[in-house]
């Protein structure tokens, strides 16, 4: 109890210079995050450089809640590489395994089968009505590298906000009441 | 300054950091390994080489496949994914890849297997160009890691080759 009384005290001693420091802080940290990921972006070839994944249709490799680092190369694709593609007109991102590449030889283009290992059947089934193949730009990235466990934070944060609201509203108070 | 919320943030953030620390260098020990796996795939019969009623051809046959990749397994290793693929070219397509067959290996003790089985996916061709048709059968195998970077080679064997007619 006597920490929010001393969280109420501190907000109210606040003087104005001191609260546009903090805010102009706060601002800097928010811009350095979004550099970084813009670099990031970069520095993959990729729009998504990390994502997590949320189907067990990949295990018992990629567990929900692992997290992805995705590269995007002009190398061609090729069977066997993980890749996260996204289909017409559906926002969520699928990382499945390549099963079967045909590459036609004159225009350099390829018609991707993809399928995920834990499931029966290829990923036709997923795929836009009347589609038959994946092609290039369905494909946002390859799977090169990824981290257990750690994309559970963004699971519990999407599928729950509230826990999102509360997070943010506590650094957020912790920045406001900082004496420095 | 030393309240508990910033001594729950200074803590949160040392193990994040000294985790990913631990990762990174976890990852990087895969790199000292020595691999040398190795395979060999038979083709004991062809079952059958037919024209589907919509216009591609489709095979089907049994495999004789041996590996040993026991040497692909370290202690940062959570299992290695084998397939094998058929590879092949057409007058249209610069590069057809199909895989065949494949197996997740959870640990050493199964990397080393010797297995006769037909083509667990469907082996159809974008025309009719499988007769009398030569092709590589290879290997493939992607060494998945408990945290960081995934390891992927294979294996390329020739040399093998379709009937002339349909049967």
């Amino acid at each position: 109890m006597g920490w929010i009384g001393e969280t109420v005290d501190s907000i109210k001693s606040i003087k104005i210079r001191q609260l546009l420091t903090q805010a102009v802080t706060l601002g800097m940290i928010v811009t350095s995050a979004l550099i970084i990921w813009k670099a990031m972006m970069c520095v993959t070839g990729t729009e998504s450089p990390v994502v997590v994944v949320l189907s067990g249709s990949m295990e018992p490799a990629f567990q929900r809640g692992d997290i992805l680092f995705l590269r995007m190369t002009k190398d061609p694709i090729r069977t066997g590489e993980i890749v996260v593609f996204k289909i017409d007109g559906r926002d969520i991102p699928i990382v499945h395994r390549v099963i079967e590449v045909h590459e036609r030889k004159t225009t350099g283009k390829v018609d991707v089968l993809t399928k995920g290992d834990n499931n029966d059947v290829d990923d036709i089934g997923l795929y836009a009505d009347g589609q038959m193949w994946l092609h290039r730009h369905h494909i946002m990235g390859r799977a090169v590298g990824f981290l257990p466990y750690v994309g559970w934070v963004t699971i519990i944060m999407t599928e729950k906000p509230i826990i999102k609201y509360l997070l943010i509203g506590a650094m957020g108070l912790l920045v406001i009441t900082s004496k420095d | 300054m030393h309240s508990f919320g910033y001594r729950a943030n200074a803590l949160l953030t040392f193990s994040v950091t000294a985790l990913a620390f631990i990762c990174a260098i976890a990852s990087f020990s895969d790199k000292f390994s020595n691999q040398n796996p190795s395979a060999e795939i038979q083709i004991l019969n062809i079952n059958r080489l037919k024209k589907q009623s919509y216009g591609n051809d489709e095979v089907s046959l049994t495999l004789d496949i041996s590996a040993d990749l026991q040497s692909l397994f370290t202690w940062n290793t959570k299992q290695v994914f084998a397939f094998v693929a058929a590879e092949y070219e057409t007058s249209k397509n610069s590069l057809n890849q199909v895989s065949l067959w494949d197996v997740i290996i959870p640990d050493k003790e199964h990397a080393k297997f010797r297995i006769q089985t037909s083509n667990k996916y469907r082996f159809i061709d974008q025309g009719h160009n499988l007769r009398g048709r030569e092709f590589n059968l290879t290997l493939h195998w992607h060494v998945m890691p408990k945290t960081g970077k995934m390891l992927a080679d294979k294996i390329i064997m020739p040399g093998y080759s379709l009937p002339d007619a349909y049967k």
